[in-house]
Parts: C-alpha cells; structure tokens; sequence
C-alpha cells in the first residue's frame, strides 16, 4: 500500500486548516520569540542583531527581579493561603447536604468573570480619597472594625492587598477542583474507616489527603503557572503602584508598549524557563511523596 | 436529643457560618455594584461628603450647644432618609435629650457605603454608559469576536479531532502529540511574538485578533473532542459510509451530533476565554470602533476615574450578562473552565 494515496490526502485535508493556524501563530512565534530575543527590535527600522545583551539586560535589571520577586510574593500567597481556603471550602460543601449547590455556585461566580472587572470592582471599594471613596474602610468601621481601617492601596499595604485579591479571584477555581476530588473519594473508604473506629482526624490525615494528593499536586503547579502570569487584575487594581505590584508579565506587556520587542522577548524565555523548571520541580516532588505513601498515580 | 446530635448540629452550624461568611464576600462586592450603578454620582457624594465631615463624637459635641426643643421621635423617617447629616443634625435637635442616644445608634446603623438602596430606579447612568460612552460598540465587538472565534474553533478542531481519533494519515500521531505538547509548555510572553507577527502581515485588525484567539483555544479543543471521539463506538460511521456518505458529510451528519456534550464543554470554554481576554485586544486595538468589552472598560475606568457610579454601572454592563448566563447554565461553566485544568 502506498504511503500517500488519494484517500490518505483526503485524510490529512480534515487536520490542514488546523495545522496551517497551528503553525502560523504557535510554531512560528515559538521559534520566533527565541530570535527575536537575540535582536534589538522596534516595529519600525529592521531588526538589528545584538546577541546575549538583552538577556544581559535583563538579568542585570534590579527592576526585572522585583518585578520576580512580586510575581513570587502573589504566587506564595495562592499556593497557601489560597489553596488551604479552597480546600477548607471544598471538605465544608463536601460535609453539608443544604444548600450545597449555592455554595458552589457562588464561589465558582469569580473565576467566570474577567480579571479586568474584578480588578476595578475591587480598586472602587479599596482605594481612598482623593480619588476612591474608602468604601470598604467604610463597611469595616461600620462592624466595629474601624481600627482596622486603613489605606489599602497605599504604598505600605498594596502588594499584599493585591495578593489577596487575587486569591479572592481565585480560590473558586481551586475550590470546584477540590470538591471534584473529594467526591471521587469511594464511601466505602470512608465507611471501612470509621468500623474501625477511625476518629474524624486520622480518616482525613489517612485517606482522604493520600487520596486526594495528585489532585493537590495538580493544583499547585497550576496555580503557580497562572499566577505568575497573571497580571491584567492587577493592572486594573493598582496599575503596577510605581513597581511595587509589578509582576513579569506586566513589565513584558509595558516593554512591548514602548517598542522594546527584543527586550520584551528575552523576558519572556527567562520567565518561561524558570516556570518551565518550577513546575517540573513540582511534579517531581509529588511523584516522590505519592510513592512514599504508596499510592498509586491516577 | 442525645449528645451526638446535637455535636452533629453544633459542627454543621459552624461549617454553614464558614461557608457563608465567604460567600457573602462574594457577592456583597456586586450587590455593591449594582446598586450604585443606580445612584447619581451626586447621590452617592452627597451621603459620603456629609459623613465624611463629621464623626459621631463631633456631632455629640455639636448638639450639645444646640437649643433642644420639643419633638416626636420618628424612628421610621430617620431609618430611611437620612441622606445629609444636616437632617440628621434638626432631627436631633427637634428630638428629647433622652432619644438622642438612641437616635445616633439608628444612626450609626444606618449609614450609606452604597449599601442603601437608591432613591429611584434612576437609569441615566446606564443610558451614559451604553450610549454615550459607546459601550454598545464594546458589547457588540466582544460579541463579535466570540462568536467567530468560537465558531471558527468548534469546526477547525471537530475535524482535527475526528480525523486524529478516526482517519489514517502519515504522521498522525507525532502531529497530535505537537499540539499535546503546545499545552502543556507555559509560553508567559507568547503575545509579544503574535503581535509583532500581525504587525508584518498587516493584519493588526479584527481578522487577526479572531486568528490568534483562534488558535490559543486549539489545542486544548481538539484534545478534548479526540478524547471524547475515542469514546464513541465506530458503528454509526461505519454505516452510514455503506449508506455511501463521504467522509465531510460523516463527520457533519454523524460526528458532530455524538460529540455534542464535549461540543458544549468547548463552545464555553472557549467563549470565556476570548471574552474575558485582555492582553492582546489592548495592544492591537487602540481605535473605539475595534475595542472589546474589557478594553473598553479599562479606558472608561482611566478616563472617569472619579465618576463611581458611572463606573459601576459600566462595570454592571460588562458582568451582568455573563453572572445570568452562568446561571443559567452553571454546570456547563464548572464542567468547561476545570476541562482545562483536567487535562493537566
């Protein structure tokens, strides 16, 4: 039989449009970024080779490891204190029968909306005179908080203010992830268990979190591969704050605002090489963990 | 009732507080949002201003210099229509010392933030924003480019996908593995080469943006349907070509209908994502006639920075639709956006 015959051309015809878009702005920009980081580049004159020094560039920027640093600083806050708010949401909706629904329905409400309306929604009830009106300063005092109330967009508070907006934003995602994960736990389990007198404790620490660890594993890389490249939210909540909320992908976005394609471009392949290791990292430590405790990957 | 019930009692009634502590986090936020979005900007000043001017004990130390006179306390009239402090101030002067107390409570109680309802169903700031602001030529071209981007992927991944789970070409599988691995590497700064991209062919234009949303929702797309496809059992196909159907039309008559629920899962996913996208639509889209809704909004908010309650109710145009779409169809949005997070 002929390796290409009519047929098989009439096969591969039904993969061409798919393939053709494919190449053009996923294969191509590939290999392009990497080109392109090796050039000076301006939309305007032709492309000037310039070898490592946008790299070197960017590893020399005191501005461009801030930037990491607040890309790093979010991402710690998701892994923890986002993740362990889905989780205890999770194993809350998972325990009551009323009104579960809602619950889920509401959490999963922020994850639909886009980050830009979240993040002006958000810049409207946190930020003060002259320009906000100190709404949930407002809402706080009227609690009886007041001595809490304080400036939140302001130099002192903002970037962990941002962190926890963006887990605000996103701990619903993580949550749905969860509750899909722990409704997947077999009842049988759960029921051996407690015949053999398991206290509530021992069934979570002994089968519900071995059991539930690729999925963990699972969301941690995720939310570090989408945190770090998170930044429209922020860029509506605080603009960047003079470089004090300034995560990578903002400084790659504004680079390529101000015709810096090359530099723009470096950062990227920077970015993308440590997200690369990062997560790899993560994988392999939850393949570790899962073999200690003998359960076997799904 | 024994002692193990009512543990059981007490330990719910403490996960129910949990739960809706959060949720109200949720959505008091948005029940913000839409009931300013009904108030005048003066409206809202107004209530904020006066409170702003004094503090409970200041106002105290005010009264005290006040000439009291005789007067009914209406508790109703104070709970509603406090909107100046300067009614507040004569309410207080008119009321018996001993009511006074009480009266700053209700007060305090009673206070705006926006929580209070608006005076009338006032819809002037919508007509604002919709019309003036032009913010039905943002809705229509959001609307515009999920429809198209989101038909052009249903078709180009639904026959990538049955022709990988079904037809035999050379290099099949290397080709699907290709875009296996164009999900799973994280491209941070994949819009900077895309861009400069559409900048050399020219295509800086709605024709360009559709392509490349077109293909950021590909690959996870055909995943899912060649998946899905694999499920399927070849019978119906294998019938319908001894009925003489060509492979187009199986594909039309016979695949699409049975992959109909996967169908669902990306027609959601994909329509969010290109709704909600951000980064690329402001770069190339600088001119009004071309902007989507979320770009959109990110001007508007620039340029009214001190206009609230215009900015609510852009804010409510742009989520309104998508809060009662996801409510009607919740669980196609779960099933759709954590499709994404499987495959992983």
């Amino acid at each position: 039989m002929k390796r290409w015959s009519w047929d098989r051309f009439q096969n591969f015809s039904f993969i061409f449009p798919a393939l053709v878009i494919f190449s053009i702005f996923y294969i191509y920009p590939f290999f392009y970024t990497f080109v392109l980081s090796f050039q000076d580049y301006d939309f305007i004159s032709t492309p000037k080779f310039i070898g490592f020094s946008n790299f070197r560039e960017v590893l020399t920027d005191r501005e461009w490891w801030s930037s990491m640093y607040n890309g790093a600083f979010i991402t710690l806050w998701a892994l923890t204190f986002q993740n362990i708010l889905a989780f205890m949401l999770a194993l809350g909706v998972d325990r009551v029968i009323r009104m579960n629904k809602f619950y889920r329905v509401v959490f999963f409400m922020l994850p639909i909306l886009s980050e830009i309306i979240i993040g002006l929604l958000m810049k409207q009830l946190l930020s003060s005179e002259p320009l906000g009106r100190d709404i949930f300063n407002r809402w706080i005092t009227n609690l009886g908080l007041g001595f809490f109330a304080q400036d939140w967009l302001g130099s002192q508070r903002v970037r962990l203010v941002t962190a926890l907006v963006h887990c605000w934003k996103g701990f619903g995602w993580a949550f749905v992830i969860f509750l899909a994960g722990l409704q997947n736990v077999p009842q049988q389990l759960y029921e051996a268990a407690r015949i053999d007198g398991a206290n509530a404790w021992q069934v979570f620490r002994k089968i519900t979190l071995p059991l539930l660890t690729p999925v963990i594993a699972l969301v941690l890389v995720l939310t570090i591969l989408g945190t770090m490249q998170a930044f429209a939210m922020i860029l509506a909540l605080t603009g960047g704050a003079g470089g004090l909320t300034e995560v990578p992908v903002m400084r790659i976005y504004n680079h390529l605002r101000f015709r810096l394609a090359g530099l723009a471009c470096a950062e990227g392949v920077i970015l993308g090489l440590i997200l690369i290791v990062v997560s790899f990292g993560m994988f392999f430590i939850s393949k570790k963990i899962r073999e200690k405790y003998g359960v076997l990957p799904s | 009732m024994g002692y193990y019930r009512a543990k059981k009692i007490f330990i719910l009634v403490l996960i129910h507080t949990f739960l809706m502590s959060v949720a109200l986090s949720c959505l008091l936020p948005f029940f913000w949002m839409v009931n300013v979005s009904f108030k005048s900007q003066e409206e809202f000043d107004k209530g904020y201003v006066a409170k702003k001017a004094f503090s409970p004990q200041q106002l105290e130390e005010l009264l005290a210099d006040k000439i009291v006179k005789e007067a009914k306390f209406n508790r109703k009239f104070l709970i509603w229509n406090i909107s100046t402090e300067d009614m507040l101030m004569v309410k207080l002067a008119q009321s018996r010392v001993e009511d006074r107390d009480k009266i700053l409570k209700i007060w305090r109680r009673t206070r705006d933030y926006g929580l209070k309802p608006p005076l009338s169903l006032n819809l002037s700031n919508y007509k604002e924003v919709i019309f003036r602001e032009k913010f039905w030529c943002y809705f229509l071209n959001s609307v515009f480019y999920t429809f198209v981007t989101v038909c052009s992927i249903v078709i180009i991944s639904s026959l990538a996908a049955y022709a990988f789970s079904r037809l035999h070409f050379p290099g099949r599988n290397v080709i699907f593995y290709m875009f296996l691995a164009a999900m799973m590497i994280p491209l941070p700064a994949g819009f900077v080469p895309v861009y400069v991209l559409l900048n050399k062919f020219h295509l800086v234009n709605r024709t360009g943006y559709v392509l490349a949303m077109t293909n950021v929702g590909l690959s996870l797309s055909i995943y899912l349907l060649k998946t899905f496809f694999d499920q399927l059992p070849k019978d119906l196909e294998d019938a319908a070509r001894i009925d003489g159907c060509n492979k187009l039309r199986i594909w039309w008559n016979v695949g699409l209908p049975l992959v109909a629920p996967a169908l669902g899962v990306v027609i959601i996913f994909n329509a969010l994502n290109v709704w909600n996208e951000f980064v690329l639509a402001s770069l190339m889209f600088t001119a009004e006639e071309l902007m989507p809704l979320q770009v959109g909004l990110m001007e508007f908010s620039n340029r009214m920075v001190t206009q609230h309650t215009l900015i609510a109710s852009a804010l409510t145009v742009a989520a309104l639709p998508i809060i009662l779409l996801y409510l009607r169809l919740q669980r196609q949005f779960i099933k759709g956006l954590t499709a994404g997070a499987m495959v992983g």
